[in-house]
């Protein structure tokens, strides 16, 4: 069963055309990454899936509901997490989680918290005030919310960006262990191809708004005849093969 | 209850704690709330005492009015402030992105910082209330069961005027923030709150009748010059509110479906 569809999606500021038509579907479970430069659309993607932006035409189903109608059912069983997007940074770690839990409705906050806390190690960050964490306690801090509602559907927007290697192989473990225990369907918008190889079983390549190719790490690597995602990233980008060139 | 109005419920109270928890964590936000108030009663509240000494009875009379406008119009101003700043407090800590992912409804969002903008009411008059009863012998409850309306009427013209604040926030960004304190401080010459309508120039005086407030200020004055209550005033603000306050509903849902059209939901704040 595919958890998010979308058909057609287009979307439009004026004279640029920020998303071209796309058309994808991410089954139950899997972890699929979306790629591609600054500009390509990914973030205007995710926007729309969310429903913080409407779309110029075309449709979004996510986990059967269509978000275009009924978008608020959906957003229940959802979350997302961002390094652009901050927690108020006045309130403590463990205020800005209670917050989150009441408006995801989540029953027996304290419970939820203290797990979360316990699984991403946050145990001496709750009382702290969110503005003066770490970039990778911030990172922590941003997972635990968007994990707090125990989501089917985590929509993520480059969340390793910025952070040491140490911290941002904790998170991808983290979200590996999530996956694998909850069944989660995760989107993964990310520049960092290796973690791209390491979390995702599908990837969907955008450039200047469309979807250029897709398919497993290995079917990629293969097509284009090259060692690691980043070679068929810069491939695509630079329309550095005829390959890449075709496609674009 | 059902579950869905339990659930609506929890997340209006959701972005109440948000709030509640900054105040509880900064006594100068606290302290800047009645700051304000307290500074106009003490202004005013002066100067009547002045008038009151050297004019007699219809001094005192006329004191009376003019703290009690003061008051009056202090519960609109902080109900306007506390929904608009509430609001621009989520522009602020850059975290509009995630409360509008959440289940969140747009007119919960509202509830909420209609609730907050109340507490703040409450928090930034108390003061003032007890220092005019403590240093000018004025008791806004001499004006009776009538003040429950006066008060009421006044909050949901702050509510409106803030809800298109709000609109103007999401249609300008961040750089229609000043409006936030000064749009309904600018109406206070038409408000009436210190003199009757019929004072002011005849050119003006329908754009002062189209206000709520004016109704409000003139109905407390005939009821603090012994007039009985003024039904018609009353009967006006509430149907000027009524209109107000859809006209700004609609502005309101129509800018934020145009921001959630063009973006502003995520670019918000410059």
């Amino acid at each position: 069963m595919d958890v998010i569809s979308a058909v057609g999606l287009t979307k439009r500021y004026a004279a640029t055309l920020a998303v071209d038509a796309i058309d994808f579907a991410v089954p139950e479970g899997a972890t699929v990454g979306l790629l591609g430069g600054n500009g390509a659309g990914k973030t205007t993607t995710i926007a729309m899936l969310l429903g913080l932006l409407i779309p110029t035409a075309g449709s979004i189903r996510i986990l059967g509901r269509d978000m275009a109608r009924d978008r608020f059912a959906a957003l229940a069983e959802m979350n997302f997490s961002s390094p652009y997007v901050a927690l108020p940074s006045r309130l403590t770690v463990g205020q800005n989680l209670r917050v989150y839990c009441h408006l995801y409705n989540v029953r027996n906050a304290s419970r939820r918290i203290g797990e979360l806390a316990e699984e991403l190690n946050l145990r001496d960050l709750l009382d702290r005030p969110a503005g003066e964490l770490s970039a990778g306690q911030k990172t922590r801090v941003a997972l635990a919310k968007s994990l707090i509602n125990r989501p089917r559907v985590l929509l993520l927007d480059e969340p390793t960006a910025s952070l040491d290697p140490d911290t941002g192989d904790l998170v991808r473990g983290w979200l590996e262990r999530y996956r694998a225990t909850s069944g989660c369907t995760i989107l993964l918008a990310s520049h960092n191809m290796a973690e791209v190889e390491r979390l995702c079983s599908d990837v969907l390549m955008m450039k200047r708004g469309r979807i250029v190719d897709r398919g497993s790490p290995a079917d990629l690597l293969a097509r284009h005849n090259r060692h690691d995602l980043e070679e068929v990233f810069l491939d695509i980008a630079r329309n550095r093969t005829a390959m890449a060139e075709a496609l674009v | 209850m059902t579950g869905e109005v339990q659930a609506s419920l929890r997340r209006i109270w959701g972005l109440m704690y948000r709030h509640i928890s900054l105040y509880r964590a900064s006594w100068p936000r606290l302290l800047e709330l009645a700051y304000w108030p307290t500074l106009q009663l003490c202004i005013w509240g002066f100067t009547a005492t002045f008038f009151a000494a050297r004019l007699g009875n219809p001094g005192i009379v006329a004191a009376g009015a003019l703290l009690g406008g003061v008051l009056l119009w202090e519960v609109a101003l902080r109900t306007q402030m506390g929904l608009a700043l509430g609001f621009l407090e989520e522009i602020w800590s850059r975290n509009l992105g995630h409360v509008f992912v959440s289940p969140l409804r747009p007119w919960e969002l509202v509830a909420a910082l209609v609730g907050i903008s109340a507490l703040r009411v409450v928090i930034g008059l108390a003061p003032a209330l007890l220092l005019a009863w403590l240093l000018y012998a004025f008791d806004i409850f001499d004006i009776g069961l009538m003040l429950i309306p006066f008060v009421a009427d006044l909050m949901v013209m702050g509510w409106w005027v803030a809800l298109g604040v709000i609109s103007l926030i999401l249609r300008h960004g961040a750089g229609a923030e000043a409006l936030a304190w000064s749009v309904l401080f600018g109406l206070t010459p038409l408000s009436a709150v210190f003199y009757p309508v019929s004072i002011l120039p005849r050119a003006i005086q329908p754009i002062a009748l189209a206000l709520p407030s004016s109704h409000v200020f003139e109905g407390m004055r005939t009821v603090m010059a012994g007039g009985g209550v003024a039904w018609g005033h009353l009967g006006w603000a509430i149907g000027l509110n009524a209109l107000w306050l859809g006209a700004a509903i609609l502005v309101f849902a129509n800018q934020f479906r145009a921001a959630r059209t063009s973006g502003a939901l995520i670019s918000i704040g410059e």
